[in-house]
């Protein structure tokens, strides 16, 4: 929000002015009764590991942070371009897998993956992709540019926040949207729906979709609930579901009803257990033969997890220089791989000013930070890295940008990242904006919810 | 729709009524309890009886003190009865479809279990009871006003009427059985002062004070009976809610209302068509205990057949 002279940037000089013109009592109110209608309103995602039933808001923050149009063309652009070479990635990796034979990315890195699903070896998905929903994760550096952190393409989460973060935004600050120029994000769920529709087998014309959700204990249900409920489509969990002769069917009080499409918010591991893991109890036995036969179609691609491996994740520019023939719009931040030996000496060696993260994990859990973490933590990864280098890369520490935030009576600056959201059915949307994650604890670069972090709006102006 | 939508539908629309049902249980005795209390003569331990869960308060409380018996019925969470533990329950069914209800039904609910919840949760709730039964039974009725305003009345309507009905068929029954035991120790009293003023506290606890005025004018037993038994037209009374609660199975299966096609059809059919052809002399002559106890048992049996015909996963599949 703030340039480094200290002064407000150019487009942030309406939200500055008005801030400035309520006293601190009434940001405060402000605040309290956005809190109070998110928990009014059930906006909220439940804790691992605490008492069955917890649920807690994600603190939200009323500032806004507001990103230029033109810088977010630009970054739009550079995310339209890393998903489409991603998913070149994905499909090559389970049909031809010229990529490795090019020599392009090691063979041993995607074969060790966790998130390779050899029994997805030769499948064709519908239009030939794989990942429809994204949330790439951004961060900004102390040189003001964006580098992509991670791609989440399994089950991104958050965007519902994006959602309803708007709406309280409105009832917040109604002024403030009539003077400005923020372009707007309600038509996310119509776009998510017309590419689900896509999806569809041709023959259908009516597709029924649903969405499939492991229920009401999973961290994020409001989401898959609140996705469903704006899709005007079912929201359906395991066993709803039941597949007979290669097709599935929902069950319902009259009876079977054939399902089309699935957009599926249970991971890999679970969706099937003919499949995948024997002993889940989430999924849908025969899902899969069902989706290979070309009767349901899943979205996202069971698969699709093997380009969002952090190892795999270092490889993106290479992909999309091999793919594209383009050099990648958005930087990665830089990138150590554990398991090359050169590379592995330089994580251990520095490991005081690395952030170190396993491959396979998500929601913060298992990460090391260097410079916040004690002598004992860093031999502790020392010797995870050593034990299973595969499974850990390391990126220096960031200067992470830092917005505002209202903390009590005052402003503060806290660390943020930003999750934008992409849909790839027919064409590709970008959502404009996405969810601006903030890190609460002073310092702290750890912005994930599991991890006691909020969220603002974002705004494109 | 889905079973397990249905299932949830049903369910919370049931809990809901059940917790008003409750502050309704409560508010009666209070109000009872107020005119007796000069004779020494209040009787808590009924009410914990009719709501059929008397076992489990005296193995928790033992003495059945006023303070117990409100403590058990509205917030205690160990006793799956209690107000709270109904709204719970109606939370945790309507989150799990919030897809499927109206937005304003899910907030209605979520608001609903919030009040509750951070009353008891509060001190000092003893001085205000009147007032706080008041507000659950508003709520209640509100969430009926939402669901009738914002629901499309399709198929999930019609699971809601259901369930609410079947509710407050059971409910109503139990409403009168606290008279009976109220009265069984002193057969003497009908018709006695004392007998009056509970007999108008009842009516008010089912909100049919006036109505029942203008179908009867005086206070007579057999009446009241009658009103709240077997009023066609008086939503609250049993047979009316048990013709509602028929019509939407019907409008659920889209089958002739003269006949059955399923179980519950045949079950509830049976049992509403005796409520229409029987009188108020019948049934104090059968026992009025008697009679709730059968009718009771065989709403059960209607509930139990709505299970398996439509909500078990089994039978789809």
């Amino acid at each position: 929000m703030f340039s480094p002279g200290g002064s407000p940037r150019t487009n942030c000089q309406l939200l500055y002015q008005h801030i400035q013109e309520l006293t601190s009592n009434d940001l405060r109110k402000r605040k309290t009764a956005a809190e109070r209608s998110m928990i009014r309103l059930g906006i909220t995602f439940n804790v691992y590991g605490e008492e069955e039933g917890t649920e807690r808001i994600i603190p939200f923050d009323i500032l806004p942070r507001i990103i230029q149009g033109e810088q977010w063309s630009w970054i739009s652009k550079g995310l339209k371009q890393r998903i489409i070479a991603l998913n070149m990635f994905i499909d090559d990796i389970y049909n031809e897998q010229k990529i490795l034979k090019d020599g392009i990315i090691p063979e041993h890195v995607v074969k060790s993956a966790s998130s390779f699903r050899p029994q997805c070896v030769g499948m064709k998905p519908p239009n030939g992709i794989w990942c429809h929903i994204t949330g790439t994760d951004l961060v900004r550096d102390s040189d003001g540019e964006f580098y992509v952190l991670e791609d989440n393409l399994r089950c991104p989460s958050g965007v519902s926040y994006v959602l309803q973060n708007r709406q309280l935004m409105k009832q917040t600050f109604p002024g403030l949207f009539e003077a400005q120029f923020v372009r707007p994000v309600d038509d996310y769920c119509s776009q998510l729906l017309d590419a689900l529709n896509s999806l569809a087998p041709e023959h259908v014309e009516k597709p029924v979709v649903a969405v499939l959700s492991p229920g009401i204990y999973n961290s994020a249900y409001f989401e898959h609930s609140f996705l469903a409920q704006q899709m005007g489509v079912d929201l359906v969990e395991g066993r709803d579901l039941v597949v007979r002769d290669r097709r599935v069917y929902a069950r319902t009080t009259k009876g079977l009803m054939a399902v089309d499409v699935i957009y599926r918010r249970i991971d890999d591991d679970f969706i099937d257990p003919h499949v995948f893991r024997k002993d889940s109890m989430l999924g849908v036995p025969g899902i899969i033969d069902a989706y290979r036969a070309g009767n349901v179609a899943l979205a996202n691609a069971p698969g699709t997890g093997i380009a969002d491996d952090k190892v795999i994740y270092a490889y993106v520019p290479d992909m999309i220089k091999y793919y594209l023939s383009e050099d990648a719009i958005l930087p990665n931040v830089p990138t150590y791989v554990c398991w090359d030996d050169a590379q592995r000496d330089h994580v251990i060696k520095n490991i005081a000013d690395m952030v170190v993260k396993p491959a396979n994990e998500s929601g913060g859990y298992g990460m090391l930070i260097g410079p916040r973490a004690s002598k004992e933590e860093h031999d502790k990864f020392v010797e995870l890295i050593k034990a299973n280098p595969r499974n850990y890369i390391a990126q220096p520490t960031l200067a992470l940008s830092r917005a505002p935030v209202i903390i009590d009576d005052h402003l503060e600056g806290r660390h943020v990242d930003l999750r934008p959201f992409i849909i790839y059915g027919r064409d590709i949307y970008v959502l404009p904006g996405g969810l601006t994650r903030v890190a609460l604890r002073k310092g702290s670069l750890v912005v994930n919810s599991s991890q006691g972090g909020g969220s603002k709006d974002t705004w494109v102006v | 729709m889905l079973s397990r939508v249905a299932d949830s539908i049903y369910w919370t629309s049931r809990y809901i009524e059940r917790a008003e049902a409750v502050a309704r249980f409560i508010a009666v005795n209070l109000n009872i309890s107020m005119d007796l209390s000069t004779a020494g003569n209040q009787q808590w331990m009924p009410l914990v009886t009719t709501t059929g869960d008397d076992e489990k308060f005296s193995e928790i409380y033992g003495e059945a003190s006023k303070r117990n018996v409100i403590e058990f019925l509205t917030f205690d969470r160990n006793n799956p009865n209690s107000i709270l533990s109904c709204l719970i329950n109606a939370r945790e069914n309507a989150r799990s479809i919030r897809e499927r209800i109206s937005a304003e039904m899910w907030e209605h609910i979520n608001r609903f279990y919030l009040m509750v919840k951070d009353v008891g949760d509060a001190e000092g709730i003893l001085d205000d009871l009147p007032d706080f039964y008041e507000a659950v039974r508003n709520s209640g009725q509100q969430f009926v006003g939402v669901t009738d305003a914002t629901m499309t009345h399709g198929e999930g309507w019609h699971f809601c009427q259901l369930g609410r009905f079947l509710e407050r068929a059971d409910k109503m029954s139990r409403i009168l059985d606290v008279k009976y035991y109220i009265l069984l120790p002193s057969p003497q009293h009908v018709g006695s002062a004392f007998d009056d003023l509970q007999w108008a506290a009842l009516l008010r606890s089912a909100s049919a004070y006036e109505m029942y005025r203008q179908r009867f004018g005086r206070i007579v037993p057999q009446n009241v009976v009658d009103f709240l038994m077997l009023d066609k037209e008086f939503p609250r009374a049993v047979l009316h809610c048990l013709t509602r609660a028929n019509e939407s199975l019907h409008a659920i299966t889209g089958s002739d209302i003269e006949g059955f096609t399923n179980l519950p059809e045949q079950r509830l059919g049976q049992l509403r068509a005796e409520f229409a052809f029987t009188s108020a002399s019948d049934i104090i002559a059968r026992g009025l205990h008697e009679f709730i106890d059968d009718f009771q048992k065989r709403l059960n049996l209607v509930g139990e057949s709505i299970g398996t015909t439509f909500f078990s996963l089994q039978a789809a599949a």
